[in-house]
């Protein structure tokens, strides 16, 4: 009986594959104590930022922190379904609409950084040295100059609208055209920026960390309009009772004080200084 | 720099053999971790999988031709859809908050579970009907209940239900699109080959990526490889 003697075997295999099941199950339960998550935008990931300092704030205090970093928005919405202990981005209206809608206790200004505009050496709508960033996306628009955008509610995609707001172009209708929404993060954009020969605006810690510049450069910088603030947040515990409010208080302090601040301000990549400290205290 | 260190090399292919030479710590946590998720996945897939599909493939009931529509349609499930489904789920404000899966590799063996268990569970419905048909009559007359009947057609299958395995785990070791949502791709917890592969594409670290490409490649054929040899046998040897 070839077909019953296999009830057996076949009964023996699913057991053990069961068993193997559990083991597996038990094996990457995941283990909460000390866990402590940032919501994070991806620059200061990117960058190297993190590398740099969380070593020494597990050294000062001997808490582990985990990063996940996503656009600003991304970061946010996550944060605000209390995935995350710590929110640190760079767009504060959001973040103090976080901390309104109860989601955050307070936000604090951490370090800065600014936007460049990079683009090919081409440079067809001519803003190579400029530090007139508005004057530059009129030109870009003049021309009809290939732009790419990250087009995915970020901190950076924010701030590019805002200045093509101010100088009245409506992006939307030419989305496709000239204008690429990418939808994507900064080096995704960065990456089919250099593809496609085009213009766009990044943050100055990921365009240097970048590792497929090809024949883009920095060609505009130093406009006060291109200053880029990152801020802190810890998650409200009274509204989202599972968070690991204490480390993440710990996190937040450590960040503000001078010991946190001075270790932004060591972080150097190819002797270049990426983000500046400003806590006020 | 990255998790994985960028080797001085020039051309993906020599990364390759510098990182896999080197033996990249962690290169070698993020194998690790990606062959512990993605074979518990298949795992699991199976057990649910093998039997449903066994059922489905052998059984006539009421409302089988619909349940297998929904099973081919489930086989072509974004990755990311499974992610975002499962990630809203397990979130702290989903209803299976309570149990802190989000960002675990826990996490993403469930995603992926998910997105593999329709793909084993129709190949093996087509093995096995194809079987049946074979079967059918010595069935009849050893008066074979039903499911007496789709397990030893699971037994007699089992060496092509590993190539159904294979399959999953091809599809569960190349997906990004779920693990990069459930896990986060926290590094040396929840970093695997692929979202290492989307990390340093974004990174405009193209060479360290294709690298990493290159070696998911090469573990991937080194299990088929391994698996299939095992199937081999078994069949020369009637085992």
């Amino acid at each position: 009986m070839k077909f019953i003697g296999g009830f057996m075997h076949l009964h023996r295999m699913f057991a053990l594959l069961a068993g193997l099941a559990l083991t597996v199950l038990s094996a990457s339960a995941p283990a909460h104590d000390q866990r402590m998550i940032i919501q994070s935008t991806t620059s200061t990931d990117n960058s190297g930022l993190y590398d740099h300092l969380l070593p020494l704030f597990e050294e000062d205090t001997g808490i582990k922190a985990q990063v996940v970093a996503v656009g600003t928005g991304q970061a946010i919405r996550n944060a605000a379904n209390g995935d995350g202990d710590v929110l640190l981005v760079h767009a504060a209206d959001a973040e103090e609409a976080f901390v309104e809608q109860g989601h955050g206790v307070e936000r604090f200004d951490l370090m800065y950084n600014d936007f460049v505009i990079v683009g090919p050496t081409k440079d067809p709508a001519g803003i190579a040295g400029s530090n007139d960033v508005l004057a530059s996306l009129q030109k870009i628009a003049d021309v009809s100059a290939a732009f790419v955008s990250r087009g995915d509610d970020s901190g950076t995609h924010k701030a590019e609208r805002k200045l093509w707001s101010e100088i009245s172009v409506d992006v939307e209708p030419v989305s496709g055209t000239w204008y690429r929404e990418t939808g994507s993060g900064m080096g995704t954009t960065l990456n089919v920026a250099t593809g496609l020969d085009a213009y766009t605006l990044t943050d100055r810690a990921t365009w240097q960390a970048f590792g497929n510049k090809q024949a883009h450069q920095v060609l505009v910088e130093g406009d006060p309009r291109l200053f880029n603030q990152y801020g802190i947040t810890r998650v409200d515990e009274q509204r989202h009772p599972q968070v690991n409010h204490a480390d993440a208080k710990v996190f937040v302090e450590w960040m503000l004080s001078d010991a946190g601040q001075q270790a932004i301000a060591d972080y150097t990549l190819d002797g270049q200084q990426l983000f500046f400290p400003n806590a006020r205290r | 720099m990255s998790s994985v260190a960028a080797p001085s090399a020039s051309g993906p292919l020599q990364a390759a053999f510098k990182l896999i030479a080197t033996a990249d710590p962690d290169l070698i946590e993020i194998v690790t971790l990606s062959l512990k998720v993605s074979l518990s996945a298949v795992l699991f897939a199976c057990l649910i999988g093998l039997p449903l599909g066994a059922v489905i493939g052998s059984l006539r009931f009421p409302g089988r031709a619909l349940l297998n529509l929904i099973l081919n349609a489930l086989m072509g499930l974004p990755p990311v859809t499974v992610g975002l489904l499962v990630y809203l789920m397990i979130s702290a404000s989903g209803p299976l908050g309570i149990f802190q899966l989000l960002y675990t590799p826990a996490a993403m063996i469930l995603a992926q579970t998910i997105l593999i268990t329709p793909i084993v569970a129709a190949l093996t419905r087509d093995v096995v009907a194809a079987m049946h048909e074979e079967y059918r009559e010595e069935f009849d007359s050893l008066l074979l209940s039903p499911i007496q009947r789709a397990i030893a057609l699971l037994r007699d299958a089992r060496y092509r239900l590993v190539t159904v395995a294979l399959a999953g785990f091809g599809r569960a070791i190349a997906e990004v699109g779920a693990v990069i949502i459930v896990g986060g791709n926290i590094n040396h917890v929840t970093r695997v080959m692929t979202t290492t592969i989307a990390l340093e594409t974004s990174r405009g670290n193209l060479e360290l990526a294709l690298a990493l490409g290159a070696i998911l490649l090469s573990l991937a054929l080194v299990i088929n490889a391994s698996l299939m040899g095992v199937a081999r046998i078994g069949v020369r040897t009637g085992a």
